[in-house]
């Protein structure tokens, strides 16, 4: 009886799902409520938890409540340490979700909901969802090892030194994009700059607070950070209001880029307590606030979805980002649907601290749809505008001009309407004096945020309250973001740098921290400020490269992966990590081929430099820009550009081919398959206890 | 008298829940393991104990993501 109840159940489920599925796809040419897109989403995670994510744990890693893990064989106190599987969730949700999820489906959005909807849902399931998992259960079962070693004991050394290469040049790009977006949410913004400034003091003061004045109360000087946080916000309306104040906080894109490097430099020399800590906490707390919030709203408003399902721009000619829907959609849309990032995370803080190894699943996986759920909530938020709006705030100046009424001109052109002076009503109504060509992201986001969140609460009114709001919280996870990678960059450098004079590895020298600090930050910043001077907008060309570089990521950890499978003797489940990997591998190929050699130079960069260079040797300038220096400092950017692609393409081709050669000489038998897990060493007291 | 206590401990343990969700060090359970584990070794204070474990966070990837 309970198992004929239990089949009707999920027979329900799935066909609570389908249905919503089909309802998506027979609407065509009318208006979707996004309840539909939410209910298929849900529905197909439960689903796919429920009997895809079983098939890794029963079938492969044969997970086991009564097996040691390594939070209890090396329980020490600080590192390994077993925790209530609630709480490790929490924990692992709050390192892996950030601005990562939220900024890829509003890019995508330019398709259309449907191609980056189908991809979040089913990319997460089959692909994002199986990474985090099966590195999680790999790195319990190997006493919580770094994705790192494990590639290098797995596979090789070389498969090693190159994973750790490609997380440094991860880094970099990402830091460079993620700080890129802040200066495109802030520039001229003194309302977003007062309000995002005054999170730094604040972190300041909290640290002092927990060092001297209440020592270690960290949730009350978190509490005491989060009230600021508000008043800050009201701050920055104040200066924004000021004529006097206001123009001094006017800040260029520019000026931002360098006050950015500065706080990244700052923060990684700095005591961790006084800055980077404090800011981590706010964060965390402001982070599962945003995605509560941004998850009531949707609910609540069910907004209809305003963007048709799939554009005209899936042809390539999308003016926030070049390229065909695919393999951009798959390169844009990275952490929500599979990001490699978060095998680090898997294999870094979390395993050290499950209580029982069958808690991975629901940690690895489970968290993993989260996010996703929090991917397809963005996505929402950017197709509730009108397609005019969104690609006014999202379209650069190059494709849209710089007043309303070009913005509405271009705009027409591509078969959507955008009134002029709505949208200039709509600028004043969140508070600022420029919303087009907001690229980036977070601003398009913040709007739909606002819309949602001043139909629940405040009404018309309180608009601009709610976007500066949103732009505070998405600028906080971002920096949070910037601050932390500027430090453990800084120790990945210094532990590469050792290799060339002893003395620069030290991590107390300080001419050794500053050095390395200052080059690591040098290394981001160069890009950064590249994609502010771009007068292609700087997404165009970046955003692609962080997600080529994270979805190389991803197949490494897929690599190390599928290894481990194998040498479990499991060779015939190795598909599950197969299927994502070669699907990413086709992706990050194409996309990067394009990226490099493309004829269109909107997309390839060799030809975007040819264009260039052939428009100065002409007499002519390439519109916005001023000199041919500047000219010239374009085309070096479009050759360092298309060296970084061809870099994490390089890199690619090695992973793949040192882990087949691995995998065919065991299935072939020319090696045993003997795998390097803990053995079974049972709990001292069974579970049920 | 009993109720007040009875809330202090569950307040207790919420914010102990928070602190170890947003990563704050936790000493408590840090000396719960000294004193069960290594009774003979004198436990590190807590400002030792929080420095290490801030420095220890910040210096490795792995504990925070994009």
């Amino acid at each position: 009886m309970r198992r004929l109840q239990s089949v009707a159940i999920w027979i329900l489920v799935a066909a609570c799902g389908a249905g919503a599925f089909a309802w998506i796809a027979l609407n065509r040419g009318e208006r979707v409520s996004a309840a539909w897109l939410v209910t298929a989403a849900v529905c197909f995670y439960v689903v796919a938890y429920r009997f895809y994510s079983r098939i890794i744990a029963a079938n492969i890693f044969a997970l086991d409540a009564n097996r040691k893990t390594p939070s209890e064989r090396l329980n020490d106190g600080r590192d390994y340490v077993p925790t209530n599987r609630w709480v490790v969730f929490g924990h692992h949700f709050a390192a892996i979700a950030g601005p990562g999820p939220l900024v890829g489906p509003t890019l995508a959005a330019q398709f259309g909901f449907l191609p980056g909807a189908l991809w979040i849902v089913i990319g997460v399931a089959l692909g994002g969802a199986v990474q985090d998992f099966v590195i999680l259960a790999a790195s319990v079962r190997r006493n919580g090892k770094s994705l790192g070693q494990m590639a290098k004991e797995e596979i090789g050394p070389i498969a090693g030194l190159t994973a750790l290469v490609a997380i440094l040049g991860i880094m970099i790009v990402l830091i460079a994009v993620l700080a890129l977006v802040v200066v495109n949410a802030l520039g001229e913004s003194p309302w977003g700059v007062v309000t995002v400034g005054l999170t730094i003091p604040i972190a300041l003061l909290m640290g002092a607070y927990m060092r001297w004045i209440r020592p270690h109360k960290v949730l009350e000087a978190t509490v005491m950070g989060l009230i600021l946080l508000v008043v800050a916000l009201y701050v920055g309306r104040g200066v924004a209001e000021n004529p006097a104040l206001a123009p001094l906080f006017t800040l260029s894109r520019t000026t931002l880029a360098w006050s950015i490097m500065i706080y990244g430099f700052a923060a990684s020399v700095l005591p961790v307590w006084l800055l980077l800590a404090p800011r981590d906490y706010l964060s965390a707390f402001v982070k599962i606030g945003v995605v509560v919030a941004l998850a009531l709203g949707v609910l609540l408003v069910l907004p209809p979805l305003e963007m048709p399902a799939i554009t005209r721009f899936v042809d390539g000619t999308g003016p926030v980002f070049a390229g065909k829907v695919f393999p951009f959609c798959f390169i844009t849309i990275a952490c929500g649907a599979i990001s490699g990032f978060h095998s680090l995370i898997s294999s870094g803080t979390t395993p050290k601290l499950l209580e029982r190894e069958t808690d991975a699943r629901f940690i690895g996986y489970g968290a993993m749809l989260t996010e996703s759920l929090v991917a397809t909530l963005a996505l929402i938020a950017a197709c509730m505008l009108t397609p005019g709006t969104y690609f006014a705030i999202n379209a650069p100046p190059s494709a849209i001009g710089t007043t309303a009424e070009s913005a509405a001109a271009a705009i027409a052109n591509w078969g959507f309407t955008l009134d002029p002076e709505q949208f200039k009503a709509l600028t004043a109504s969140v508070g600022e004096t420029k919303l087009l060509s907001r690229t980036g992201g977070a601003p398009s986001l913040a709007v739909g945020m606002a819309h949602l969140f001043s139909n629940v609460l405040g009404g018309g009114t309180a608009m601009a309250l709610w976007y500066h709001f949103a732009i505070m919280f998405e600028a906080l996870f971002i920096l949070t973001t910037l601050d932390a990678g500027t430090r453990v960059g800084r120790f990945m450098l210094q532990d590469l740098l050792r290799h060339v004079y002893e003395p620069l590895g030290r991590v107390a020298w300080y001419p050794a921290v500053v050095f390395s600090s200052g080059l690591f930050v040098a290394a981001w910043g160069y890009f950064l400020y590249q994609g502010v001077v771009d007068p292609l907008g700087g997404i165009n060309s970046l955003w692609p490269l962080f997600g080529i570089a994270n979805q190389l990521l991803a197949l490494v950890a897929l690599c190390v992966g599928t290894t481990v499978i194998i040498k479990m003797g499991k060779a015939k489940f190795a598909w599950i990590t197969l299927l994502p990997l070669t699907w990413l591998a086709i992706v990050t190929m194409t996309a990067g081929w394009l990226k490099i050699f493309s004829d269109d130079p909107k997309l390839g960069f060799l030809s975007h430099a040819r264009l260039v260079q052939e428009q100065v040797a002409a007499g002519n300038l390439p519109a916005n820009v001023k000199s041919a220096a500047d000219a010239a400092r374009l085309v070096m950017n479009d050759r360092i550009d298309a060296a970084v692609a061809a870099f994490f393409m390089i890199s690619v081709v090695i992973v793949i081919t040192s882990s087949a050669r691995e995998w065919l000489a065991v299935v072939g038998g020319r090696k045993p398959a003997i795998s390097t897990e803990i053995p079974f060493e049972p709990r001292a007291v069974a579970v049920g206890d | 008298m009993k109720s007040l206590s009875a809330l202090k401990a569950r307040l207790l343990r919420a914010t102990s829940t928070l602190n170890r969700i947003i990563g704050a060090p936790d000493y408590e359970g840090y000396l719960r393991h000294q004193h069960a584990c290594h009774p003979d070794r004198a436990p590190l204070t807590r400002d030792e104990f929080v420095k290490q474990r801030l420095e220890d966070r910040y210096s490795r990837p792995g504990a925070r993501c994009c």
